[in-house]
This record gives C-alpha cells, structure tokens and sequence, in this order.
C-alpha cells in the first residue's frame, strides 16, 4: 500500500504552484482586456471574417481597406504565408460585408471568403449569461448528485464539497491555461471553450467518484483502521484504472491533437490539459482535502496558534 | 453460460448485424450539393422532386451540423413597434378555412367603421417561423432548420446554401405579394403556381410544364397604412380594408371593371392565400375583402399578410455565421485519421495490458463503435465537429468501465478466488464505480444540452448529444458486451484460461 496521504501538505503547496502562473496570467488579462481570458466575439459580440487572397498581402493594407468603409478594425490575422487575413472587427451587417469585401478585391484581385460570424450584442449577453449559468447549475448539480450517491457514508456533503474543490481546481487550471495562451497566442474563448470546460468538469468529477465509492466500499470493511489508511488502501487499488484510463483518452486525443483539423486543436488541448488536471486533482486534492476535514486538522491547527498566542 | 447469456450473445449478434447493414447501406456523408438547385422560378413538380431527392439523402446519410457541410445559421430578433404594447401573443388558432368561392372584393363604402384591431399590436413568431420556413426551402436549402427561441428571436440555420446573400435577403424582405388572375379558377389555400411577376415575356413562353398565371398588382402597390381590420356596420362581421397607390389604383379600377364575378387570388410568394370574387369593378383604390366565413383571427391573418408582406414584424440580423464547406471536408478527413489512429492506439493498449479480457475489450469496442454509428443515422444525430470528437473522447472513456471491470477481476484474481467467480465479482463489484461515475458526464452533458439549447448554438447542442449517447451505449457495452463475450470465453476455453492465466490474465492463479 502505498501511504500517499501523508504528505497531502505537500500536494496542495504543488496544488498552489500549479495554479500560480493561471492566476496571475488572469490577472494581467483583466487589466489589459477586462476580462480574465480572451473573449470571442460569441461573448463580446463584433464581426469575424476570414478571406482568402490569391497572393500575399501585408495586414496594414488590410486595415486600411477595412477603415476606409468606416468598420473599426480590432484585429487583423494572416496565416497560411500571409495569403489568409482574418480580421475581426466592430458587430456589422451582411450588406457592409459584402461592401468590404468588394473593396478588398477592388485593392488584391480575387477574394474568397471562407467564414464570416458575425455576433450582435443582444447574443452576446444572452451567452455570457447563460455560460456563468451553466457552470453554476453543473456545480450545483454534481454537489447534489454526490451528496445523495454517498448518503449512506458518515457526512456525505464532505464527499460533495471536496468534489466541488477539485472541480475548481481544474476550472482554474483550464482557466488559467487559457488566459495564458490568450496572452501568449491570441486565443480567445468561444462556445466551444465552454462546452471543452463543462466536459473537463463532468470527467474530473467521474474521476473522483471512483476513488469515493472505493473509500465507501473500504470503510465498512475496514473499521478499525483510522480514516488516512482507508483512503491509502482506497487510493492504491484505484491507481492503476485511473492512470489506464487516462492513458486510453490521452491516446485518442493526442491523435486528434497530432493529426486531427486545425479547427478543434484548441477545443481538444483544453480537454487534455483539463483531463490531466482532473485525474490530479481527483487523487491529489479532493481525497486530501477529505482526509484533513475527516481529521478535523483545521480547527486544531487553528487552535494550536490561537492558543499559542 | 446460462441460458439467458445465449440469449444475450445472440442479441447482441443480432444488432451488431443491424447496426452494420444500416451503417453499409448509403454513403455516410452526402453534402446537399449532391441535390441540384432549384431553377428560377420552381414549378410544383420541381419543388416536390427536389424534396424527395432532398428526402432520401436525407434518412439515409449522417446529418452534419453546419460547421461541417458549410453554410450559413442566422439569429433574427423580432423589432417590436417602439409604441406598441410589446407582448407577443400568439394569433388565436387554427384558423379557419375560408370559403372561397363566397369572399368578396368590395369597394370599400366610406363612412365611421370600428376599428376592430390594430394590424401592430401582437407578434406571432411561430407564423414568422413558418413564413421563413417557406421561404428558405423555396430557395431550394434542403434541410433548412427554422427554431424559435426565447420570446422574440428566430433561429435559422441553412446548410450548404451556396449564396447567403440570396438566403438573407429572402428571409428578411417582405414576401412577394400579387394579385393575380387566376382565369376562374380558385385554386386552394397554399397551392403553388407560377405567376409571371418578374419574368420577362420570353421567359413566361419557356415554361410550357405548368400554368402561368398573369400578376395583375403586387404588394408593392399597395399602401400600408390603408389596411386595417374593421367591423362591417351592417353585419358587425369583420373585413379586411386596403389601398392602393395611384399607379396602383388605376391599374387595379381597369381589371376589375373587365373582370367584375371573377375571382382574383391574393399569392405570397407563390402561394395561394386566399381567393375573393370580385363583386363591384373598384375605381376609388380602396377596397375590402369580406365574406366566405372570414373570422377576426383569419382577417387579422389577411391582414397581416397585406400589411407586412406576411413577416409580422421586421427583424434584424443579430447573429450571422457562414462557413465555407472547404474547412468541413479538410476537418472531417482530418478527424477521421486522427480517430482512426487514436482508437487503433487504444486497442493495442488493451491488448497488451490486459491479454486476453483486452481482446474482448477491443472486441466490444468495435460493436461499440458499429452500434453507435447506427444510432447517428437512425435517430438522427447532427453530427459537428466538437461532436466527432466527443464520440472519440467517449471511445476512450468507454474503456474506462472495461477497466474497472478488469482491475476488479484481477483484485478478485490474487485474493484467490476462481477464475469463473473472479468474472462474475470483478462485474459485481466494477458496477457501482461504472454507474455513478457516468452519471455524473450524463448530467453534465444534459447542463451542456440546456445551455446549447437557449442560445441556438448547434454546435454546443451536437457535443452535448454525441457525448450523452457515447457514454451511454459504452455503459451497455462495456457491462453487457465484454460480459457476455467473456462468459462465452469462459464457457468456451475456461480450463485453457486458467493453466495459462499468467500470458491470458497478466495474473498467476497456480498455488
């Protein structure tokens, strides 16, 4: 068996260190575009356009196409040896589209245009709105799902609770991740981050209900031995399925990482990077976190100092 | 193996053998290209042939969401009169079916007439639903997708709709509105004909397979603020009133001074609305439409129509996305390798972990991925590129039950137990584990689904599906495939299993 709850201090220090660079990553973020991850337009509302143009053009002739019809230009992209501008601007219609894009081949000769989203800001608050709502019910949800699996363990609402810990460490982690990438990269969050986020939640919280139900099996029949080496016991026997499923899903989505469209690479790096954290937090936070209340640690150490003094 | 796991294994066989013929049958990807345009102006034969094609590829092939085919989704807000009361009530229904032959066109008699309603006042979406739904599949958009949502928003999602232009500006302009000459005839409410209105007369000459019918005014013609609905101060029953401009009216006194006892259809973009007899010819450009049984739902309906170009309001585009289908095949072909790899690595893995009870594992793998492909095609599932990879991430996951399964067998395995009640504990014991940990991805997918659903995103909606269904069926295989496959394995090579349970098991049961 091996004894690692012992150094559960230990865990939530690297827990800290994990989550550091997230943190202040978003706290840049906010100052320097209001908000602690880049936001698509899906959330900000505005106008996305992607063309293609038949020979390499410069991004500031772009823009000045673009601002000669009178659009703010918040952005302009080139990829693909500068032959595909994506440019990003103020919300606008289909017909001022179409007036910008027949500028732009006035000025480079033949134009594609290969993805125009366009978001108005009605929508955009509709979705901000309902994307906090919907992080709030999963979490509201998942904490009165674990509490009534686990009803016939001693203070199951501990169980949810730490759950619900766990999950915030890795809504952090895949938070903070992103901001960062958003600073780093421009990568900015879009529906599809959202539905990335809530699936790394469900997951880390599949996760931590195998290692509970174990600890729920274990603790009946081990009665006698104190709480930290029932959840040692527990946490050994689930190692080896959490580290092999892990392994099988990490197969499938390096693949789709390595080989798969350039559309979802970013959907599917925040589901890696989210699945890791989740079976991390499930073994390295939510049990710890467990062990400790189950101890009633805080309230001692809390005593040892206030007492000392 | 009892009898019931007979019976199981051939259930099973049973539906591997279903799910793979419904999977072979068609091609599994036909974009709508593959169905023609419509020409110019469709005939009834052309759009009822187009439906069909558009029908068959349609039950046969995966339904993919937009981001895949391409094409264009559109979230139209309903602007609401800045004085009008606001609230959207539903026009009462159903509405009655007028007769016909009985409604008449009147000059309208001046005079105090009660104003029975404001032709502003509610908003119907479901009838702005259906209009535009007319509409997008006139354009010939096969499997165009028209959702109300909240209380004044549109959602329209179009598939490999090759012009958007053209798609937004049917969807937002008012309806083509005619008055046209229908000979005598009255054809019935929502007949389609060709009318001649904007055809030029050597273009009217080359369509030799229906009828066409002679435009005698059009919406354009007409002034707005001259319909009403009103209270006939005779009979207390309700008409419709309208106006005509001053081209319009004189246009309108010559007909129907030729023409007085014959019916004049009233068309919105190619179809029949309604057919009232002319009764008087009607020189001052006013007129009113009466009779036939017409009751205040059906002449706010008429009017509506008249006034409006049938949109009950105007709505503006507040969300416009267009994706040109090159990205989708580039990303399916992709994700297709990519999956392919991915679930060939897993398959490997399982082998190789778990030997024997891995080759069954992979075994049930593949029926899972048969089974669930079936289910894309039958139900059927949009499937998005977020949704091809949820499929491929619950591939992965299904293992995950698979696993717990083994690692409980292998427990049972050195505690000492025998190879045949190893199995049936590690089931026993793995099924707790399976159940509530999927529960939670299942509710989870169902927070997705809500979420998707209020805003229109087809895309968050097609993740949330796949993933729902992904997990569930890995459940169903995972606890009743790999089950009875190893019970069959058992019944078939038990004693080999357990003399070499180190190279079959990865566990070494000899004492």
């Amino acid at each position: 068996m091996l004894h690692l709850v012992r150094r559960r201090y230990l865990y939530f220090a690297l827990t800290a260190l994990i989550i550091l660079p997230g943190l202040v990553a978003m706290v840049i973020s906010t100052v320097r575009y209001g908000s602690p991850v880049r936001l698509s337009i899906d959330f900000t509302s505005g106008s996305f356009l992607e063309v293609e143009f038949e020979r390499p053009v410069g991004a500031e002739e772009v823009r000045a196409v673009f601002e000669g019809q009178g659009l703010e230009v918040a952005a302009v992209q080139l990829t693909a040896g500068d032959r595909i501008a994506v440019v990003r601007t103020q919300f606008i219609d289909a017909p001022s589209k179409e007036a910008a894009l027949a500028a732009l081949r006035a000025r480079f000769g033949n134009v594609t245009e290969r993805r125009f989203d366009s978001v108005g800001p009605s929508i955009s608050a509709t979705v901000t709105r309902n994307a906090i709502l919907a992080v709030a019910a999963a979490a509201l949800v998942i904490l009165g799902f674990i509490t009534f699996a686990f009803r016939k363990v001693p203070h199951p609402f501990r169980y949810g609770l730490c759950a619900i810990a766990a999950m915030v460490h890795d809504i952090l982690v895949t938070v903070g991740l992103f901001s960062l990438a958003g600073l780093l990269f421009g990568w900015e969050a879009d529906t599809l981050f959202l539905s990335a986020l809530l699936t790394v939640i469900g997951f880390s919280v599949q996760d931590t209900i195998v290692v509970y139900d174990r600890i729920r099996e274990n603790t009946p029949r081990m009665r006698g031995l104190p709480f930290e080496d029932i959840v040692d016991h527990s946490l050994t026997q689930t190692l080896h399925r959490s580290l092999a499923t892990h392994l099988n899903a990490m197969f499938v989505m390096v693949a789709l990482l390595l080989f798969g469209g350039a559309t979802i690479k970013q959907f599917i790096l925040v589901m890696f990077v989210g699945l890791a954290s989740g079976t991390y937090s499930s073994i390295f936070n939510a049990v710890p976190l467990l062990v400790v209340w189950e101890n009633g640690e805080v309230p001692r150490f809390l005593r040892r100092v206030f007492l000392r003094a | 193996m009892h009898l019931r796991d007979w019976f199981l294994l051939a259930l099973i066989v049973v539906l591997v053998a279903f799910a793979l013929w419904v999977d072979l049958a068609s091609p599994a990807i036909a974009f709508w290209r593959a169905v023609p345009p419509l020409p110019e102006n469709p005939s009834t034969e052309d759009l009822a042939r187009h439906e069909e094609l558009a029908h068959a590829i349609r039950s046969t092939t995966l339904h993919l969401g937009l981001d895949l085919q391409g094409g264009m989704q559109v979230i139209l807000e309903a602007q609401l009169a800045a004085a009008g009361s606001g609230h959207l009530a539903p026009v009462p229904g159903p509405l009655t079916m007028p007769h016909l032959a009985e409604i008449a066109l009147r000059s309208l008699a001046h005079g105090a007439q009660a104003m029975l309603t404001a032709v502003e006042a509610p908003v119907d979406l479901e009838t702005a639903r259906d209009i535009i739904n007319d509409r997008v599949n006139a354009l010939g958009v096969a499997e165009a997708v028209v959702q109300v949502q909240g209380d004044r928003r549109l959602v329209v999602e179009l598939p490999g709709v090759e012009d958007p232009r053209q798609a937004l500006a049917a969807m937002q302009n008012t309806g083509l509105l005619e008055f046209v000459d229908t000979r005598g005839d009255f054809p019935p409410a929502g007949t389609l004909i060709s009318t001649t209105a904007g055809l030029t007369a050597e273009q009217i000459r080359a369509i030799t397979w229906t009828r066409v019918y002679s435009t005698v005014l059009t919406g354009a013609d007409l002034v707005r603020s001259e319909i009403h609905v009103i209270a006939d101060k005779f009979t207390g029953q309700p008409e419709v009133t309208l106006g005509f401009n001053a081209a319009g009216a004189a246009r309108f006194a010559e007909w129907t001074s030729r023409h007085v006892g014959d019916p004049l259809a009233i068309v919105l973009d190619k179809k029949v609305v309604d057919v009232p007899t002319i009764r008087e010819p009607i020189t001052s450009g006013r007129a009113s439409i009466s009779g036939g049984g017409i009751d205040l739902a059906e002449a706010r309906r008429i009017a509506l129509l008249l006034a409006y170009g049938a949109l009950p309001t105007s709505f503006s585009v507040v969300e416009n996305r267009t994706v040109g289908p090159t990205l989708g095949q580039d990303s399916i072909n992709k994700s297709v390798v990519a999956g392919v790899i991915g679930i060939a690595t897993v398959l490997i893995f399982m082998t190789l972990y778990y030997r024997l009870p891995g080759v069954l594992a992979s075994t049930a793998l593949c029926i899972y991925a048969v089974l669930i492909f079936a289910i894309y095609k039958l139900i059927p599932v949009t499937v998005t590129l977020p949704g091809i990879a949820g499929l491929l991430l619950s591939i992965g996951m299904a293992v995950d039950a698979n696993i717990l399964i083994f690692e409980r067998m292998k427990e049972e395995l050195r505690a000492g137990k025998a190879l045949r009640p190893a199995i049936e504990a590690g089931f026993d014991r793995a099924w707790t584990s399976i159940i509530d940990s999927n529960l939670s991805t299942l509710l989870t997918c169902v927070i997705l689904f809500v979420f998707g659903n209020s805003l229109g995103a087809s895309i968050v909606k097609g993740f949330a599906i796949t993933l729902f269904i992904g997990v569930l069926v890995s459940m169903f295989s995972a606890i009743t495939v790999t089950r009875t496959l190893l019970r069959l394995a058992y019944a078939l090579l038990g004693p080999w299993m357990a003399r070499h349970s180190s190279l079959l098991l990865g566990v070494s049961l000899q004492r």
